[in-house]
């Protein structure tokens, strides 16, 4: 149940963000980025169909990976808030990647020793995908922060807006803490050090400050969701609830 | 735009061994963004194994108007397609 669990809250990090950055499609601010973005989102949601898979599994009700991403409400979701803040601009878009992957690399790169079969192999494909996020979203954050005048202000309103959701990326739900113990799925608490450092040199180039954080944010293992994840769900849900078990 | 961000040619490799083949271009505004943006643009398919890019600017062509004086002179000088050969079956593609 616990290893179900946790499996969820990544599987949920993974489709949440991947739909957020789908929403790009169509509308990035130029052709070679709109290409890119649902690249980026194909990697998050392509995770997310072998964990909902593999959670479908463990869970032994017969459900299968649609029925995890497509029929349960907003409370049973188990995302962090980071991955289901809204899209902003693009530099909001592009902070929001860097963060996640900066701390989804390490902690893939840890689960390649985890003795579960499925865990393994997720860690290695998603390692080098999230290596390559890291490094678009890293070169964009950079470009922009020491960019023109205008883009250094939205890279540092995006940081103001965002910073105090990263806290919940290093918090152990109790079933992420039990596998955990177990040494099923790695301590996110030990990917602060190579979080702070990505970060920190991206920032430096970026010439951007670590904002202070007086009240950061979380919630989201529990459920607690901000409003956007309902609107969220409500597109991304509509067409397996108006019209169930459509295919084609 | 295209100030911020000029042109660059995408050439990819497909396979070692073989050379970088030319496959488009796009716009970015450094070498490096130009090679995330053609890995993002021209290898989601695995079409390649290496990418360069090169500023289009530094790329000189040939005046199409003097495709005449440059490549007619060719057509008539079959002597200079080793054709005459023969080469043995075992051998196979040259």
């Amino acid at each position: 149940m616990a290893l179900l669990n946790a499996v969820l809250e990544l599987a949920d990090d993974h489709l949440i963000l991947g739909h957020r950055v789908s929403e790009w499609c169509g509308h990035a601010p130029m052709l070679e980025e709109d290409l890119a973005l649902p690249n980026m989102a194909l990697d998050l949601i392509g995770t997310a169909r072998v964990l909902y898979d593999y959670a479908a599994k463990l869970e032994g009700k017969g459900r299968s990976e649609d029925d995890m991403a497509m029929l349960r409400v907003e409370r049973e979701y188990r995302n962090c808030l980071l991955v289901e803040r809204p899209n902003g601009d693009f530099a909001q878009t592009m902070l929001r990647q860097l963060y996640f992957a900066a701390f989804m690399e390490p902690f893939w790169k840890a689960a390649l020793t985890s003795p579960d079969e499925v865990i393994r192999g997720v860690a290695g494909k998603a390692v080098k995908e999230m290596a390559y996020h890291i490094r678009h979203a890293g070169e964009w954050v950079i470009r922009l922060g020491d960019g023109t005048e205008e883009s250094a202000a939205k890279m540092q309103a995006a940081v103001r807006e965002l910073h105090r959701f990263t806290g919940e990326l290093f918090e152990s739900s109790a079933a992420a803490a039990f596998c955990e113990a177990d040494g099923i799925l790695p301590v996110r608490a030990e990917m602060r050090g190579e979080w702070d450092r990505v970060i920190g040199m991206v920032f430096g180039e970026a010439l951007l400050e670590l904002p202070d954080v007086p009240y950061p944010q979380a919630g989201g293992r529990d459920g607690i969701h901000g409003e956007g994840l309902g609107h969220l769900l409500a597109e991304m849900q509509y067409l397996q609830r108006a019209h169930p078990g459509a295919e084609w | 735009m295209t100030e911020a961000t000029p042109l660059w040619e995408v050439f990819i490799r497909p396979r070692n061994g073989l050379s970088h083949k030319h496959c488009g271009s796009l716009h970015a505004a450094d070498e490096v963004m130009a090679l995330n943006a053609a890995r993002d643009v021209y290898t989601r398919r695995g079409e390649g194994v290496s990418i360069w890019v090169v500023p289009s600017a530094s790329v000189f062509a040939s005046d199409p108007d003097q495709a005449a004086e440059n490549f007619e002179p060719t057509a008539d000088k079959i002597y200079r397609h080793p054709t005459f050969y023969e080469i043995p079956e075992d051998v196979g593609h040259m």
